[in-house]
């Protein structure tokens, strides 16, 4: 990334990282070749093994069986053809779910004050009986990085002959990743999430020979899974940065990173409150509310003084509106209101925490807040 | 479209290419598959008074692997008494060339193409009875 | 980069099959490459600059495409792809106005996934026509205004066709679809760019946009919807509400800078490039016309994008032809079911029997092809038939004067 981080830092990384340079060299090396997958020819053949070696690098990072990976669009367009796609009548999804989740629900089940599924609610919603059931619990939320349960919720689906989904877009590189682990049958990944470009997700099936109703039908493409001629560059993107996620496994630095992060806002501003501090979370997240002073607010003077972070989720029409996340947690309106999200890359450095730390206390100092000690850049 | 490096060799180099006087009766000629299907194979035998194939040429309509089958098959009847050659069977075929699955078709056809012309000179030479293949019609 | 890099790499035959997939031009990676790097962002994320600065990057690209199709920018929809973009056409306007109509046209040459659309549909309840097409690949005007009825809420025609390049009346059936109330959408994914295209002009109501066809990058495309008459439709994907809610999910950047840019250079370079390649496509044609006798242009000629030539080479079998043309990338039938025996569905919808179905090669013609490549390819073509006709008991019999279809065949 090109950033001057003596004068900016991104730490937006949850709406999307920047991607590594190895995937832009692949990406538009690939970009500039003919050939489509489906073509008998060498230039198809050729595009064909690219695409392949990219499928088993994506299914490596979960140890999962590259036969059970369709590539789509994006994670939107994965949770689609998971969720319509395993045609069960009844849809249960947690209440903090993705957007692209919630609209397939038919229930939501609730959360508790950190935003994990309530699992005995969970437990009764199924014993209720009635039509088959997918549940969907995301591995990790993008507003707060909580880490969701989710090997217990799908022992508890399981349980009930319910199948299970699991929207993982934001944990590759930021948390220890196994579908078998996980024991989901479904799992969604996004590519740029974790350094590949926006264009090209996954969906993998435990069960590589589980009949999906594809979102896209109309030709053979994905084992006939998913119709049209496949995003080659953002797929060959997607494997090389998957396969720099397994090779340099900077989750534990990151989350250093983001707990001096941490210390250092709280000793700051003692009114401030990190959200979902005491749950497991993503090592990258941090959800810092900042009662009395709104979001977006916030946001603004931080992006006046070179710094990215976001309020709320980047979707919709991209307004900046009251987080349902934190909402569904149950939190004040004036915590869910004064919320941020901070998010690291695996590239983030000290000094750009430090920029956001002085622009943040200067902020709060000027709101009236009281703050501890001189906010200055190390 | 893996072929292999044998196919591609009979494909680039067919054996045996060529006619034979079909109305000679020394000359047994088979021709069999369909324009419709995508093979047609016509193999020719030319057979010694002792009954020994002592000239074998083939045209193919068809694939590489058509072609290859029934080229290699030219070569392997050469010398072979008549009941040698309608001994050959198609997986000897496949085997030799390493056709994939999806061209077994074409070392069956080959097989057969071997029995209809055998079974022409056969009938042309007053010895038939025999029940191999019929040729295409 | 030079030109022959990208048609001709070490080791790679000669690449002839544009109508499966361009390579995406240099000059569109170069405008694609900030936005990998510096300008990365979010576009729906207005909470800082990187997203402002991709916002106005994608409505800039929306410009783009809307103006080689004579569109506004807000009638643009950014997708994954023409396949996404034709499901969600017909999908979209059949499930909005299934209570008032319940009929679709279209026409038996489509795309297999405007084909495979109309089945679902048709599984639903839903009634639909398909259309033949006569020898020369083009429909019936007449039997289309026949065919659509008060209760027709779509006609689903192609612009062009990806197999055979022909160019359907768009004009004309735009007419007849405004005359009967019926909304005319069209997969355009081999025509943007190649040919003149204007939505109001020819009174289109929704057409199919690639990226990978026209030299922009593949996994993006576009679906124009019309704004007045109003169009609406019933999205395929849901949640997040992205594209004025007819579309969800992330939009990339940097594929629809690559769209935009693509579509900007194609109209800018159309007439020139339409000249070349003609001429090039007629050096094609008449060299191979000069070697060999027996073959047979599928579809028209004359009303065909000029970087398409489909032909037949009677008597040689097509595998054996695609083995015999290794040094030339070109396709028999289309990429999709290319991989498949079965001979392609278009040749056999302009009554081509099955072994000239079978013999058929697509010549795709395109903005990196050189006449160097032409001439080689009209030798190695010509050679290549020439080795098969001299094993081809066909073409024996050909010349011995039998007529091949005069023999009792054993099918087998």
């Amino acid at each position: 990334m090109d950033v001057d981080v003596t004068a900016s830092a991104y730490l937006d990384h949850n709406a999307g990282s920047p991607p590594r340079p190895e995937v832009v060299a692949a990406v538009a090396e690939v970009l500039c070749e003919a050939g489509n997958p489906s073509s008998v020819h060498a230039w198809g053949r050729r595009a064909r093994a690219r695409m392949e070696a990219a499928r088993a690098a994506v299914a490596r990072l979960l140890d999962a069986d590259p036969a059970g990976l369709v590539f789509t669009s994006g994670g939107t367009e994965a949770n689609a053809l998971a969720l319509a796609g395993c045609r069960r009548p009844r849809i249960l999804v947690s209440a903090v779910e993705h957007a692209s989740v919630l609209v397939h629900a038919t229930g939501t089940v609730p959360v508790d004050g950190d935003g994990r599924v309530d699992l005995a609610a969970l437990d009764r919603m199924l014993a209720d009986g009635g039509d088959p059931a997918v549940v969907s619990v995301m591995l990790a939320n993008n507003e707060t990085g909580v880490i969701q349960p989710v090997a217990d919720v799908a022992a508890v689906a399981h349980a009930h002959g319910a199948l299970v989904h699991c929207d993982a877009a934001q944990a590759p590189g930021r948390m220890a990743l196994s579908l078998s682990g996980l024991g989901v049958d479904f799992l969604t990944l996004s590519a740029h999430k974790l350094g590949g470009l926006p264009g090209a997700g996954a969906l993998l099936s435990a069960d590589p020979d589980f009949t999906l109703t594809p979102v896209l039908p109309g030709g053979g493409q994905e084992r006939r899974r998913r119709a049209g001629t496949e995003n080659l560059p953002g797929i060959v993107g997607f494997g090389v940065a998957a396969d720099d996620i397994r090779r340099r496994n900077a989750i534990l630095e990151t989350g250093d990173l983001r707990d001096r992060l941490e210390a250092r806002a709280q000793a700051l501003v003692p009114a401030a409150r990190i959200v979902g501090r005491s749950a497991p979370r993503l090592c990258n997240t941090s959800c810092i509310a900042l009662p009395g002073v709104p979001a977006s607010v916030q946001v603004m003077a931080l992006d006046l003084a070179g710094v990215m972070v976001s309020a709320g989720a980047a979707c919709s029409s991209g307004r900046v509106t009251e987080s349902a996340v934190l909402r569904a947690m149950g939190l004040a309106a004036d915590i869910a209101g004064s919320a941020i999200r901070v998010s690291l890359g695996p590239d983030s450095r000290p000094a750009e925490i430090e920029l956001f730390l002085t622009h943040w206390a200067e902020l709060a100092r000027r709101k009236g807040l009281d703050v501890k000690e001189a906010a200055q850049a190390a | 479209m893996a072929y292999s490096d044998k196919v591609i060799d009979h494909y680039e180099h067919p054996r045996n290419v060529g006619a034979l006087d079909k109305d000679s009766g020394d000359v047994g000629t088979g021709l069999v598959g369909a324009p419709a299907c995508g093979d047609v194979m016509k193999l020719q035998i030319k057979v010694s008074a002792e009954g020994i194939i002592e000239d074998a040429k083939f045209k193919t309509f068809g694939c590489g692997s058509a072609i290859a089958s029934s080229s290699l098959v030219t070569e392997w009847v050469k010398g072979k008494t008549l009941d040698e050659a309608a001994a050959i069977k198609n997986t000897d075929i496949a085997q030799e060339l390493a056709l994939p699955p999806v061209k077994i078709h074409c070392s069956v056809l080959a097989e057969d193409a071997i029995k209809a012309a055998i079974a022409d000179y056969r009938k042309k030479s007053g010895q038939s009875g025999d029940d191999a293949d019929q040729a295409a019609g | 980069m030079t030109n022959m890099t990208i048609s001709r790499a070490p080791g790679q035959p000669i690449y002839l099959d544009y109508q499966a997939t361009t390579p995406c031009d240099p000059r569109v990676v170069e405008k694609m490459l900030p936005y990998f790097t510096e300008k990365f962002g979010n576009p729906h994320s207005r909470n800082h600059r990187y997203g402002w600065e991709a916002e106005e990057a994608v409505e800039i690209a929306r410009e783009q495409v809307a103006d080689i199709i004579g569109a506004d920018a807000k009638e643009i929809i950014f997708t994954s792809g023409a396949t996404e973009s034709n499901n969600l056409a017909i999908k979209g306007v059949a499930h909005f106005y299934k209570d008032k109509r319940d009929h679709i046209v279209t026409v038996v040459t489509e795309h297999k996934c405007v084909l495979d659309t109309c089945r679902h549909l048709e599984q639903e309840g839903f009634r639909v026509t398909y259309l033949p097409v006569g020898p020369d690949g083009l429909i019936d005007l007449a039997e289309l205004e026949a065919a659509v009825t008060d209760k027709t809420v779509l006609v689903s025609v192609m612009g062009v066709n990806n197999e055979i390049g022909v160019i359907q009346p768009m004009a004309e059936i735009g007419a007849i679809c405004r005359k009967k109330g019926a909304f005319f959408h069209t997969d355009c994914a081999q025509a943007v760019g190649k040919i003149p295209l204007d939505v109001n002009a020819m009174n289109i109501d929704l057409m199919s946009i690639s990226g990978h066809k026209l030299y922009g990058p593949k996994g993006v495309g576009a679906l124009y919807v019309r704004r007045r008459p109003r169009v609406r439709l019933v999205p395929l994907i849901n949640g997040g509400g992205q594209e004025r809610g007819m579309r969800s999910g992330t939009l990339s950047t940097p594929l629809c800078v690559g769209l935009g840019e693509a579509c900007r250079l194609a109209k800018a370079e159309m007439g020139a490039e339409s000249e070349r390649l003609h001429m090039l496509r007629d050096r094609l044609l008449n060299g191979l016309r000069q070697r060999l006798p027996e073959i047979y242009v599928n579809g028209d000629l004359d009303r065909r994008i000029p970087g398409n030539i489909n032909i037949s080479f009677a008597f040689v079998e097509g595998e054996g032809l695609m083995m015999g043309v290794k040094d030339l990338a070109v396709s028999s039938g289309s990429a999709c079911t290319s991989a498949s025996l079965e001979p392609s569905y278009v040749l056999r919808a302009l009554g081509l029997d099955a072994e000239m179905a079978h013999t058929s090669l697509r010549f795709g013609l395109g903005r990196f092809t050189t006449e160097a490549e032409i001439d080689y390819a009209v030798n190695h073509v010509a050679e290549a038939v020439e080795h098969l006709r001299a094993m081809s008991p066909l073409w024996e019999m050909h010349l011995d004067g039998v007529d091949i279809k005069s023999i009792e065949w054993a099918e087998h």
